[in-house]
């Protein structure tokens, strides 16, 4: 019982992570319908910028608040930064080219940014700055609430309630759902579609970097391929939830996240990855649209 | 659909990408011809980048080191030895083609290569094929030297390093229940797990766990969460160092107090700097101790420190062993040199004196020496016990 409790603990917070790169899948594919591929290495990008910057101010071993926002906020801008210029250089001369197109160029990103972060990097593991001391919350047992697992699951659960807000309250939120729905007629009622669009990237890209924080903080070891493996995981999340849907991300990373545990937990490590994809393939033949997702009649 | 198509389209790209990637290489020179005048052309493969790059790096610079005295000193028959080095990014489909590509390309009449068994594994059976002799400083699983009669090592065996950490358990640290953690795609630490298990066993221990995981994973949770609740003793952990630090942490974070023990993959300076104080105070077998107060081995230490700014761990003492049995084994050839007088003379080595200890080559073309233990303390080890063959 009690190795169930724990291993409900490490799924949500593993599924956690999951959910906040899913989101940035989401969110772009809501406004554009374009999987963004290069999404899980500006995730990377992000964890690098943190950890050079780290090092630069000599706080990689100096965890506290002050660190964590410092770090948070570099994560942040430099991945919004990164996202804005593939958008504006990658996608944008390709708005109106066919759908396969601009998805043969995401990949193409994910590869160069993976490739590039090889040469600038170095292919090496390195070891992510000390952010927050991991302390033991609250313990039944053997069980055990550390402080990672609750900080991770309130950053995704509040960035969710205010991505929420933002789409469905506020003007820009507006303007997004419009551009979503329809991107002339969004423009022939004075929408600025470039600007929207670019306005989700940065969205977006800010929470990979948000993400690559959290994930660099509980697993400190950062490589350039790191977002390979987490980024098919939260597409797979993504789709299972119903790509475009926020909650749907959230819960298709939650339902990752805890059946890989279980899986793991009770059965056998060498069966995780094939978990994830077991379940793409699922989802794709049953509910093509996820579990949230409405399956929508393709307009001609 | 049109989904699934991507994918397949995305994983065809991807191992297109592995495919057409660059090879760096740190020493590459340019292609030298066998038996040419003034040069013994040496080939080195390893892994100078990728997860396990310190293995290779280390490993590099021990026989840097070892060819600039030989070359110092004025070389073999009057010829300079040269040596090429290429990165196998510590992948065993790479290091069998730098592995060919430093045969038929460069032309070299030996071989010093690969410290993971899975890597040593895979370029074995083409060095054996065009008969070069291939040394490996730190292949410890003992499939490597089965692959031909020039495949040899000069490190101890897993057999043997697995009975050492078993015995260890046992009588230093008086553990009953033991869990093992193991990396089911390696060679090396599937068989350390094995030959630990069976050796514990037999002294009456007894194996409360034995969980899998797979190098690259980063959360170990779901495995370790099922070792807590057998409470053993001790977990012994026979993987490499990146995964050990992340393990050595989540072991902590769960409130898991047993002592972590492992074999020589842990030897990494970044093994503390991913693990931190959780993997302060575990113990592991490897190959020789820096606080060792032999002559030639403070030498050894003082020679590497001054050309690199740093002790030399026990891959980089390996290296310099290997390079300097290939260079012993050359002064005694008298004729002409060819990969087959080299491999008959490294066959003879007996009890030669090396800086991780007496090495003889036995007729398994393994070398029989003896192991240490050291526990981890902060960046350093420091010296428990030494177990004999």
């Amino acid at each position: 019982m009690q190795d169930f409790v724990q291993h409900l603990i490490n799924g949500i917070s593993l599924g956690s992570i999951y959910a906040l790169i899913a989101l940035g899948y989401t969110m772009v594919y809501g406004i554009l319908q374009l999987i963004n591929f290069a999404h899980a290495d500006v995730y990377m990008v992000g964890a690098f910028a943190a950890y050079y910057v780290a090092r630069f101010f000599g706080i990689d071993s100096s965890p506290g608040i002050s660190t964590l926002i410092l770090l948070l906020i570099v994560s942040m801008v430099s991945c919004s930064v990164l996202g804005l210029l593939i958008e504006r250089f990658a996608y944008r001369p390709l708005r109106n080219s066919p759908r396969l197109n601009i998805l043969i160029t995401a990949i193409g990103v994910s590869f160069f940014l993976e490739y590039l972060g090889q040469i600038v990097f170095g292919p090496d593991p390195k070891v992510f700055p000390d952010v927050l001391v991991d302390a033991n919350l609250f313990s039944w047992g053997q069980v055990q609430l550390r402080s990672f697992d609750v900080a991770i699951f309130c950053v995704v659960m509040i960035t969710m309630l205010a991505l929420n807000f933002l789409i469905y309250r506020t003007k820009v939120g507006k303007a997004m759902r419009a551009v979503s729905s329809n991107q002339q007629v969004a423009a022939l009622m004075g929408v600025n579609v470039d600007r929207i669009i670019a306005v989700t990237f940065v969205i977006g890209s800010s929470l990979a970097g948000v993400g690559s924080v959290l994930v660099g903080m509980k697993y400190p070891k950062i490589d350039p391929l790191m977002g390979l493996l987490i980024g098919l995981k939260a597409f797979v999340a993504a789709v299972l939830g119903g790509i475009g849907n926020l909650m749907g991300a959230i819960l298709g990373g939650i339902i990752m996240g805890l059946s890989e545990e279980m899986v793991v937990g009770y059965w056998a490590s060498t069966y995780r990855d094939a978990l994830a994809f077991g379940i793409l393939i699922l989802i794709l033949i049953f509910r093509p649209a996820g579990l949230l997702g409405k399956s929508q009649i393709e307009k001609v | 659909m049109f989904k699934k198509s991507l994918w397949s389209f995305a994983f065809l790209a991807l191992s297109m990408a592995g495919c057409t990637k660059k090879e760096s290489s740190p020493t590459e020179g340019g292609s030298a011809q066998k038996g040419s005048s003034q040069e013994i052309v040496v080939g080195e493969f390893g892994s100078m980048t990728g997860p396990n790059a310190t293995f290779g790096v280390s490993t590099h610079r021990g026989i840097e080191l070892a060819f600039e005295e030989v070359n110092q000193k004025g070389g073999i028959q009057g010829k300079k030895l040269k040596l090429i080095s290429l990165d196998d990014q510590g992948k065993p489909e790479e290091a069998a083609a730098v592995v060919s590509r430093l045969i038929t390309q460069n032309n070299v009449v030996a071989l010093l290569g690969e410290v993971a068994s899975s890597n040593s594994l895979a370029a074995a059976p083409i060095a054996q094929r065009y008969k070069i002799p291939m040394i490996s400083p730190s292949s410890t699983n003992p499939k490597v030297t089965e692959v031909g009669d020039y495949i040899f090592r000069v490190c101890f065996i897993d057999p043997f390093q697995g009975t050492v950490m078993a015995k260890f358990a046992h009588e230093h640290l008086k553990a009953k229940k033991v869990a093992i953690l193991r990396d089911v795609k390696n060679d090396y630490s599937v068989g350390l797990a094995d030959f630990f298990t069976e050796k514990f066993k037999a002294l009456g221990g007894q194996i409360v766990a034995d969980v899998s995981y797979v190098a690259g994973d980063s959360d170990f949770k779901a495995q370790l969460t099922q070792v807590r609740s057998t409470q053993p003793d001790a977990i012994f952990i026979p993987g490499y160092y990146t995964e050990v630090g992340l393990i050595a942490r989540q072991v902590r974070e769960l409130g898991i107090k047993a002592t972590l023990l492992g074999g020589d993959g842990w030897d990494s300076s970044k093994l503390y700097e991913i693990g931190k104080d959780s993997i302060n105070g575990s113990f592991f077998s490897n190959h020789y101790t820096t606080e060792s107060t032999d002559a030639s081995v403070k030498e050894f230490i003082d020679a590497y420190n001054k050309k690199y700014q740093e002790v030399p761990d026990g891959l980089a003492a390996l290296g310099y062993d290997a390079a300097r049995i290939l260079i012993s084994s050359l002064s005694r050839i008298s004729g002409e040199i060819t990969s087959t007088a080299i491999r008959d003379e490294v066959a003879k080595t007996k009890e030669f004196k090396g800086v991780t200890g007496v090495i003889t080559i036995n007729e398994k073309r393994d070398a029989i020496k003896s192991a240490v233990v050291v526990q981890v303390d902060g960046a350093s080890n420091r010296y428990v016990t030494t177990v004999e063959p």
